[in-house]
């Protein structure tokens, strides 16, 4: 059949990023055709560890996993290929005065060292996640399925719309205040109502803003810390994880799935367009100028670069084009990765312990911040960023050879449009590595004698690399004009796209962002289901 | 009262949840952390450092040795070269376990000899009229553990020369610090992995320089917690848990029968005579009634079932010994579960299960007892080969 209606594969997914190989990788276990298409030497997209200096492998770009659906762990029988999760329990935040916080998996370990800012945050912390999982339960599904569609007419959809309606009145107002308050307030607000002092405000109100161009004080950022309690691993038991060998070896699995199902992935094999016949999809032209043919395409890309740079604005309405310019992009983030000859000594705590494992946040109070939004703002990356830290390498001993380690340091803000534009990141690079250091040598003085090599990447770094327009590590923010039904835009949230024979499956789709694989899993479902494949 | 053990002054302080339990009589670390987790990460992912000094041990010596195990382990260790190990069982006249352990070939005519249970009456008693010396070496020598995959480099650093040429299996002599060891390439993790084994008095210099090497590879004391998920993974039995010993218990049917537990490949019935020896071949003939197997609980069902009670999945954290019904798909009781565990590492629910004869093939469905919210319900269980978990490291050269 396929032979007659589009050449040799039923489908061709561009970009072999983790939802573009489980997208294919179900495609392919429901018995289609399927070639994936990757840019660069290795697949992962984003999802990727590279050894950059000789012995020290880095997660380049995502560097924990929380969200990995278990369901997709294993349909694609994923710990059979590789994948590995180790735990990450802890979050150390170091403070300027020597004090820390720290949480851990212990209880009564973390309500002690909250009780040393208030005794009466740290009862109150506990009951905090209940509330935080009680409200995430109705949500979480929401996740797992396609985003449901108010702009809907089919019948089956309005009931789902209804039955979801009735649960939530089935919860109660309480329920629903909390919400919508959620919905709309500032995490620091949010997060005020029920906590007193800074020391925790601060560090849990960057869940509300990572990878997002808003400050913990702008509205709407309280909804983003829901995602927070909605992680899983093993389960229901616990929230964050670090991928053995790196998120690379997340990809890899998947890749590894994928081939034993039957998928032919093809690395070096850029696509330049996509190949539109008689305004539909036929296939993809590769930019050696070869053109395969598919019955389908699939966009792993963002939405501006699957619309603006795959399909091409001349074919596109120009209504739809405008809707994707609308799209907010504008990526807020860098990643400065570090090979270390030896472990860093933390001011606040130089021995060697657990509280290393996990992830060290520099987030030292509400308004060091917000400063640090003020400066992206204005154009500028932040002098004193935000830092989420880690050392995968002391619980993963294979990224480093032994007695060395490697850093990874997520930093917020590194704003994609620099007042100078965003063509003047590579003269602003090692300046912005330079601010990092800077910064995080005033928690760990010796950190600078021991960096063996640094790999600074801004935005515009991961958009040359990675392909992220304007460096967005989600696809496109995590706001919630642009979540659910609204994600990439209203009336095309199912994975299909304006363009007849042209699907999306990657983060820029519901539910979004993270190494999660559900928009890759979604879209392959709803091909199968609408029998375009 | 349980009594310290000779590393008792350095995994005291560590052990900062103080959870102990008595091993043997012996005070023993369940994890050192609240969690064990993290030690459990260690044994797969770097190396973990365990005391198993309540392990027993014994030395037997002299022209007859080989002839006293001969006779009492249902292995063959008579044809055991020096410097190897061989893991047996041991029965009664019955054909019934006692128990089983390690024994290693030290020299022609000295062998070592673990167990879990004290057993030099039985060694005396099958003695009589041997020439050979026994020695009850549990409390002179100290044990350690140190699994997982950097054990092998920790070992090196701490100046075991021998190290890599240690096939599976194996033991050797070598020094640390000065400090004559033994070591042997033994472990109940069922990942590569090494225990060391050394007189008491030297034993915290040993613990402190395997330590030393080790802060490069990642070690990480570990704990009972741990070791018992990593067993189950491996499909490791153990006594007083997966069977008991004929020696102690009261109705028959609580015995077992080494074909039973899976330990069918330890017997040669062509070799000499051994204890046992006639009982078990005539069960291979007629049959065992029991078979030792892996379970995989389903996964998709325990999500559904505590979805039904409005519950997110939540299972113990350790591995659990309580033992659990086994039923057939129609509902009657085939057997038991006498350990089950989350594998971290597979990602799946893994049970050590005892069944009767006709339920053992891999793929059967079967039906396990779980509980949720005081209600006891069933779950879909499907009988899967053991090991679990079976790295290429465990045995590579």
């Amino acid at each position: 059949m396929s032979d007659l209606r589009g050449g040799r594969y039923d489908a061709i997914v561009v970009g072999a990023g983790h939802n573009g190989l489980v997208c294919a990788a179900y495609l392919a276990k429901a018995g289609r055709k399927v070639l994936v298409l990757e840019r660069r030497h290795q697949v992962g997209g984003a999802t990727t560890t590279e050894e950059i200096h000789p012995g020290f492998k880095f997660s380049c770009c995502s560097y924990v996993v929380s969200l990995l659906r278990p369901w997709i762990i294993r349909d694609l029988e994923l710990p059979r290929h590789g994948y590995e999760v180790l735990p990450l329990e802890a979050t150390l935040t170091p403070f300027p005065d020597g004090r820390y916080l720290l949480r851990d998996s212990d209880p009564e370990r973390t309500r002690r060292s909250i009780a040393q800012f208030s005794p009466r945050d740290a009862e109150v912390y506990k009951r905090f996640g209940q509330q935080m999982a009680e409200l995430g339960r109705l949500i979480k599904p929401l996740i797992d399925q396609p985003a449901p569609d108010p702009l809907s007419r089919d019948p089956r959809e309005l009931l789902r719309i209804a039955r979801l309606g009735k649960q939530i009145r089935g919860e109660g107002d309480a329920w629903l205040f909390a919400n919508v308050k959620m919905m709309t307030m500032s995490a620091v607000d949010f997060l005020s109502e029920w906590f007193e002092c800074e020391q925790l405000i601060a560090p849990m109100a960057i869940s509300g803003i990572i990878g997002t161009f808003l400050g913990i004080r702008s509205p709407g950022t309280a909804y983003v810390l829901l995602h927070h309690y909605m992680g899983e691993i093993d389960g229901s038991f616990r929230a964050w994880g670090l991928p053995k060998g790196g998120t690379g070896a997340i990809a890899q699995a998947i890749a590894s799935s994928a081939r034993a199902l039957g998928v032919e992935i093809r690395t070096e094999a850029p696509v330049a367009h996509l190949l539109m016949q008689n305004g539909r999809a036929a296939g993809v032209v590769l930019a050696n100028g070869d053109e395969i043919r598919a019955r389908a395409v699939i966009s792993g890309l963002d939405p501006h670069r699957t619309f603006l740079h795959l399909v091409g604005e001349e074919h596109l309405d120009p209504e739809i084009a405008q809707q994707v310019r609308r799209f907010k992009m504008r990526g807020s983030s860098g990643k400065v990765n570090l090979a270390l000859d030896a472990l860093p000594e933390l001011t606040c705590r130089p021995d060697y312990g657990p509280h290393l494992q996990g992830g060290i946040t520099i987030a030292p109070s509400i308004d060091y911040l917000e400063r640090a939004y003020d400066d992206a703002k204005y154009g500028a990356f932040s002098r004193q960023p935000f830092m989420d830290v880690l050392i995968p390498s002391l619980t993963d001993p294979t990224v480093a050879p032994p007695g060395k380690h490697v850093m990874s340091i997520f930093v917020q803000y590194a704003p994609y449009h620099l007042k100078e534009g965003a063509a003047d990141w590579p003269n602003q690079r090692e300046a912005f590595g330079d601010a990092v250091i800077d910064t995080l040598s005033e928690y760990m003085p010796n950190l600078k004698s021991l960096i063996l090599h640094r790999q600074v990447l801004t935005p515009w770094d991961l958009e040359q690399i990675y392909g992220l327009t304007e460096g967005n590590i989600f696809h496109g923010e995590l706001s919630l004009e642009q979540l659910a039904f609204l994600r990439p835009m209203a009336g095309w949230s199912r994975y299909r796209t304006p363009v007849r024979n042209l699907w999306m499956c990657a983060s820029g789709t519901h539910p979004g962002g993270g190494i999660m694989g559900v928009p890759g899993a979604l879209c392959a479902q709803a091909m199968l289901g609408k029998r375009a494949v | 009262m349980p009594i310290p053990t000779p590393f008792h002054e350095r995994t005291q302080p560590l052990c900062t949840s103080y959870r102990w339990k008595d091993w043997a009589g012996y005070c023993a670390v369940c994890s050192f952390d609240t969690s064990h987790e993290r030690e459990y990460f260690a044994f797969r992912e770097s190396a973990g450092l365990l005391d198993a000094t309540p392990l027993y041990k014994y030395e037997v010596s002299g022209p007859d040795a080989a002839a006293l195990l001969g006779r009492m382990m249902v292995r063959d260790v008579t044809k055991l070269k020096v410097g190897r190990v061989a893991y047996s069982c041991w029965c009664d006249d019955d054909g019934k376990v006692i128990d089983d352990g390690t024994v290693s070939r030290l020299a022609a005519d000295h062998f070592r000899v673990t167990a879990a249970d004290p057993t030099l009456h039985w060694l005396q008693a099958l003695s009589r009229g041997l020439d050979v010396e026994l020695e009850d070496s549990s409390a002179r020598l100290a044990a350690l553990a140190l699994q997982g995959p950097t054990s092998r480099a920790i070992l090196r650093d701490a100046g075991i020369d021998e190290i890599d040429s240690l096939k599976f299996f194996g033991v050797t002599r070598g020094t640390i610090r000065g400090i004559p060891v033994w070591i042997s390439r033994t472990g109940y993790t069922g990942d590569l992995g090494y225990e060391v084994w050394v007189e008491r008095e030297a034993a915290v210099d040993v613990w402190d320089a395997l330590m030393a090497a080790g802060g490069r590879h990642g070690i990480e004391p570990a704990g009972l917690d741990a070791l018992d998920v990593a067993r189950i993974e491996a499909g490791f039995v153990l006594l007083g848990v997966d069977y008991f010993s004929s020696q102690k218990v009261v109705l028959e049917s609580r015995k077992s029968t080494p074909l039973e537990l899976g330990f069918g490949w330890m017997v040669d019935l062509e070799r000499g005579n051994f204890i046992g020896r006639d009982a078990i071949a005539a069960e291979q003939k007629r049959g065992s009634i029991w078979q030792l197997v892996g379970l995989e609980v389903s996964w998709v069902e325990l999500e559904q079932l505590y979805a039904s009670f409005n519950l997110p999945p939540s299972l113990p954290a350790t591995a659990r010994r309580d033992a659990l019904p086994v039923y057939d798909e129609a509902g009657h009781q085939v057997g038991q579960a006498t350990s089950h565990t989350w594998s971290p590492l597979l990602k799946k629910y893994l049970a050590l299960a005892s069944v009767r004869r006709g339920f053992e093939a891999k793929g059967t469905k079967l039906q396990i007892e779980h509980t949720v919210e005081y209600e006891r319900r069933k779950v879909t269980a499907t009988v899967a080969p053991i090991p679990f978990f079976d790295p290429e490291r465990k045995r590579k050269p």
